[in-house]
């Protein structure tokens, strides 16, 4: 008998009690992608609804800066329990890594995502939202391999440079079937509207836009200061699309 | 307490593979435990006894092969046991490898070139081998 892998078998399980699961994704990076997930995290749950955030940028995260956290260490419980800061659930592969480069190849990445689900037992949840990294490699590609419930929410910037791998991501993601959500188009530059045409004649849901706002990153980890800010009223627009 | 965790998943898993097998008692499970990961046996051996009760594995033998690791530097080639640069490392350290055996890359380098950039050849985690 080949040796068998006895995480797979339990990650459906970890995730039962979670009712959608929302991986947000674009195939480009530095279009906005943790910054969508953290809004969209935050916002969610001042709707009162229970919201985990998973971030899933094994070489590159980034949320525990927007929700100003990298020192505390998931509770141990049969496992491991998510971060709770600010009511939001957190699990990030920083609080493993001392923030320190963490390299790796191939299939290290798989074993890596495999343990973070098979180690987190997450709270009931109304959403989990995932920040996912740029580019379709593995954790993807096991994240649709392993999970079979997943809603993808798409988001790019302005420009044909991004949605030209964009739209490669969607069109992969149709061809195997799996639910796309709709596309955000982020930091909005001029009044072009080809990225609502680029959804039309992809067949997907264009939600909607997010400015650009000069002054963003002053925001961060300062929760009231978020949850007032322009930005924030702008993406509940995009919130009320799904909850 | 991930020892807990991966105990679920290998009665989990076993119980599938007796099925598939159309086993009506497990007489034997065997394991093998890579060094890298950690576990403290006694505390996988109660977790895994605990969650097997009530089920077709509840009396069954489960017999550990720990098996040793060994890295492999991607840069200069150098092979080394994990044992040799494992007793460097804090707690800390051993713990965060302990939940995440791939952030054996943060905290270990080639000794020969201190590359960070080296394969896990064996020993990395927990395997089901047989369902008898
Ligand atoms: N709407 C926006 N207005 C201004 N800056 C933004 C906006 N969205 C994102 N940014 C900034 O752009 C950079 C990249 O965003 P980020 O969310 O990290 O992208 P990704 O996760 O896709 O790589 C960050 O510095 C972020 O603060
Ligand atoms: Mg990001
Ligand atoms: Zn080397």
């Amino acid at each position: 008998m080949k040796l068998i892998d006895p995480r797979l078998s339990i990650i459906e399980k970890r995730l039962e009690n979670i009712k959608r699961i929302i991986p947000v994704a674009s195939g480009k990076g530095g279009v906005g992608k943790s910054t969508v997930s953290a809004f969209l995290a935050l916002l969610l749950k001042e709707k009162n609804y229970k919201v985990g955030l998973l971030d899933l940028d094994l070489y590159g995260p980034s949320l525990h800066i927007f929700l100003n956290n990298s020192h505390s260490f998931p509770k141990e419980e049969y496992g491991l329990i998510p971060v709770n800061i600010n009511n939001i659930d957190f699990m990030s592969i920083i609080y493993f890594t001392q923030n320190k480069p963490l390299i790796m190849r191939g299939k290290e990445l798989t074993d890596t995502l495999i343990e973070i689900f098979t180690i987190t037992r997450w709270n009931p949840l109304d959403f989990l939202i995932i920040d996912m990294p740029p580019g379709m490699g593995e954790i993807l590609l096991d994240l649709i391999r392993l999970i079979n419930r997943l809603e993808f929410l798409i988001v790019t910037n302005s420009t044909r440079i991004a949605m030209e791998t964009v739209e490669k991501l969607i069109n992969f993601l149709k061809e195997q079937n799996i639910p796309i959500l709709g596309l955000i188009e982020n930091m909005k530059i001029g009044d072009q509207d080809f990225v609502r045409e680029k959804c039309n004649s992809l067949g997907i849901p264009y939600i909607g836009n997010i400015s650009f706002y000069d002054n963003l990153e002053n925001y961060y980890g300062n929760y009231n200061e978020i949850i007032n800010s322009p930005i924030s009223k702008e993406i509940s627009q995009i919130v009320n699309f799904f909850a | 307490m991930h020892e807990w965790a991966l105990a679920e998943g290998v009665v989990n898993t076993a119980l599938e593979i007796a099925q598939n097998k159309n086993l009506r008692r497990v007489k034997t499970i065997l394991l093998k435990v890579g060094e890298i990961q950690q576990i403290d046996l006694e505390v996988f051996d109660f977790a895994l006894k605990e969650l097997s009760k009530d089920t077709i594995l509840e009396k069954a033998e489960i017999k550990y092969e720990n098996f040793p690791a060994y890295l492999s530097c991607n840069v200069c080639g150098y092979k080394w046991s994990f044992y040799e640069t494992f007793n460097k490392l804090n707690e800390e350290e051993k713990e965060a490898i302990h939940f995440v055996p791939e952030t054996i890359h943060v905290y270990i380098k080639c000794p020969k070139c201190g590359s960070h950039d080296f394969e896990i050849t064996e020993g990395r985690g927990v395997f089901i081998e047989d369902v008898l």
